[in-house]
């Protein structure tokens, strides 16, 4: 076939982005389909010679496994708390403080919350796990100001891990709200402020509204992190005790590799595949009048 | 007003305080822990200082393979990330086509995919073309999950190197490679700088994905073999473990401060964020 000479020259511009998008199909593309068909079969680990198509099989059993809807239940308690009240509303708060407070607080408040952020996750899972366990730093200062002491660890996982969450994902909130709020000007503040409205009426009035947009991507943003939370909890509880702290993530791995059922914990994935989906089509919605 | 400015400062400045201190509780463990001779789950002054948990830990068994594991993983992935990155976002920065738009969007959607949902495949599909267990196997990997974010970010800083200073070097004949690699990166030198570290640093703290795809122990990268001080030693020996953690934290955190000295707090949000 010949080419125009305006074709070939639009096909070897193109040519840079083979090695990334071969990468990307072979890697990414590749197993989300591979993903979507074996969640329709019954693969398993031990003797996977043969698997057939079970068509909706591995789905129905799903829905009606209360070990699964356990794990929905936990990883939308584990993202409403920990993403969407306190690494969000944290991250806000830290953001629009430092804005009033001194220098030096400032920086070493940023230094703390950011070096909690970098850190590898495992570490910051045995660090967390150090302070909620019994025996830990937290359990000493309840014992120090004489109030019932607990093994969180064991008595409300879910909370601990949650916990765990926002100390270590508040750092980005707090980078993305202080962007957010340098970028109003200083005027409308001072302007609210001769009005006479007080710090909680300027914030809901005029802070909020404006970094609403900042405020959506966030969200959204924070969700799709936490809904993939994996080495945090398997370090923290494995899930446990029992399934009390096994979200999604968690749930997807016992099933495939524990109970060696690939197909089913498959099916499970493609689900929060789905979910992490929808919320990333919101994203760009949201992000569509900007690009 | 300014007494009024004051005590708010005041306000903000015990409020952030407070915060810090609590942020700061589980990392104050970590550090006094490693040089303590005693040390146990809480947060205490050390009675004394003692470097014997590094001594214990800095052995090629527990540090050095692990350590060395992570560097291989994470350099070779990283340099392929970056050429990859690269390479792509010059024609995307570049020239203008009625692709360029779904070709983002869709780089875009996968950036926020939960790629933890894909493992349980990623391992089937390797153990099929013979990668599981394989260094290579999950270099590539690697790469390819932290592709779309780099694209994406490198993109963007493509997009402030001006057009004008290539143009000279296209009427003498230079192919868009030799001005990439000779103008462009050159003078994208910080945005460089913050993909390589980023893509660094997200697979030198993935626990995941190695965990997933390597199943010889002496393959284990630090992420994986921290595990190693519960499971098989018995009891857990909570200062080695803090002296590996600080071993194991010291060169992200390092680079991170690096980078973000130079370009200011917000650096991986420059791209992901603001679109």
């Amino acid at each position: 076939m010949r080419r125009s000479p305006g074709q070939a020259r639009r096909f070897a511009r193109a040519f840079p982005l083979t090695p990334a998008v071969v990468l990307i199909l072979l890697f990414l593309a590749g197993p989300i389909a591979y993903c979507v068909y074996i969640a329709f079969t019954d693969l398993q680990l031990t003797g996977q010679a043969h698997s057939s198509f079970v068509g909706f099989d591995n789905f129905r059993r799903a829905f009606r496994d209360s070990e699964f809807l356990n794990a929905v239940w936990l990883t939308l308690v584990f993202t409403v708390l920990s993403a969407l009240v306190g690494q969000n509303t944290l991250g806000l708060a830290l953001a629009a403080l430092m804005k009033r407070a001194s220098k030096p607080v400032r920086t070493l408040t940023g230094g703390v919350v950011v070096t909690a952020w970098v850190l590898p996750e495992v570490v910051a899972g045995f660090l967390l796990y150090a302070f909620f366990r019994r025996e830990g730093t937290l359990d000493a200062i309840l014992a120090w100001l004489h109030l019932p002491r607990q093994n969180w660890l064991f008595t409300l996982p879910i909370l601990a891990v949650s916990f765990a969450n926002v100390w270590r994902g508040t750092a980005f909130s707090v980078l993305v709200y202080s962007a957010a709020l340098d970028e109003i000007p200083a005027e409308i503040t001072e302007a609210a402020e001769v009005d006479g409205a007080g710090g909680w009426r300027r914030m809901w009035h005029i802070t909020l509204p404006m970094i609403r947009r900042s405020i959506a991507t966030n969200l959204m943003l924070n969700t799709l992190q936490t809904l993939s939370v994996f080495g945090l909890i398997w370090v923290m509880t494995r899930g446990g005790p029992g399934n009390k702290s096994q979200t999604l993530p968690l749930f997807m791995y016992e099933q495939a590799f524990q109970n060696s059922m690939i197909g089913y914990g498959t099916a499970v994935a493609l689900l929060l595949l789905l979910v992490g989906s929808l919320f990333s089509v919101v994203y760009l919605r949201l992000l569509r009048t900007e690009v | 007003m300014p007494r009024n400015r004051t005590s708010r400062r005041l306000a903000a400045d015990t409020a952030l305080l407070v915060v810090a201190v609590a942020f700061a509780l589980p990392l104050a463990w970590v550090v006094l822990s490693a040089v303590d001779p005693h040390a146990n789950l809480r947060v205490r002054i050390p009675d004394g200082l003692t470097w014997d948990n590094f001594h214990a830990v800095l052995t090629p068994d527990i540090t050095y393979t692990p350590l060395l594991n992570s560097l291989v993983l994470c350099g070779g992935g990283t340099a392929l990330t970056v050429v990859c990155a690269a390479l792509a976002a010059y024609p995307l920065s570049r020239f203008h086509s009625r692709l360029n738009r779904p070709f983002l969007l869709a780089i875009l959607f996968a950036t926020s995919l939960p790629i933890t949902a894909i493992m349980v495949p990623v391992y089937a599909l390797f153990v099929r073309v013979n990668l599981i267990d394989t260094l290579q196997g999950t270099i590539l990997f690697f790469a390819a999950s932290q592709l779309p974010f780099a694209i994406w970010l490198m993109k963007n800083f493509m997009d402030g190197v001006p057009k004008e200073l290539e143009e000279a070097a296209w009427t003498d004949g230079a192919s868009s490679l030799q001005s990439l690699v000779r103008i462009v990166l050159p003078l994208m030198g910080p945005g460089l700088a913050v993909v390589t570290v980023f893509s660094f640093v997200m697979m030198w703290g993935n626990f995941f994905v190695p965990f997933m795809l390597l199943l010889t122990p002496d393959q284990m990268p630090a992420s994986v073999s921290i595990n190693d001080f519960f499971g098989n030693r018995g009891m857990v020996a909570y200062g080695q473990l803090a002296a590996f953690s600080v071993i194991y934290s010291t060169p992200v955190i390092l680079l991170y401060v690096l980078v973000a000295r130079r370009l200011g707090g917000g650096f991986a949000l420059g791209g992901a964020v603001k679109g």
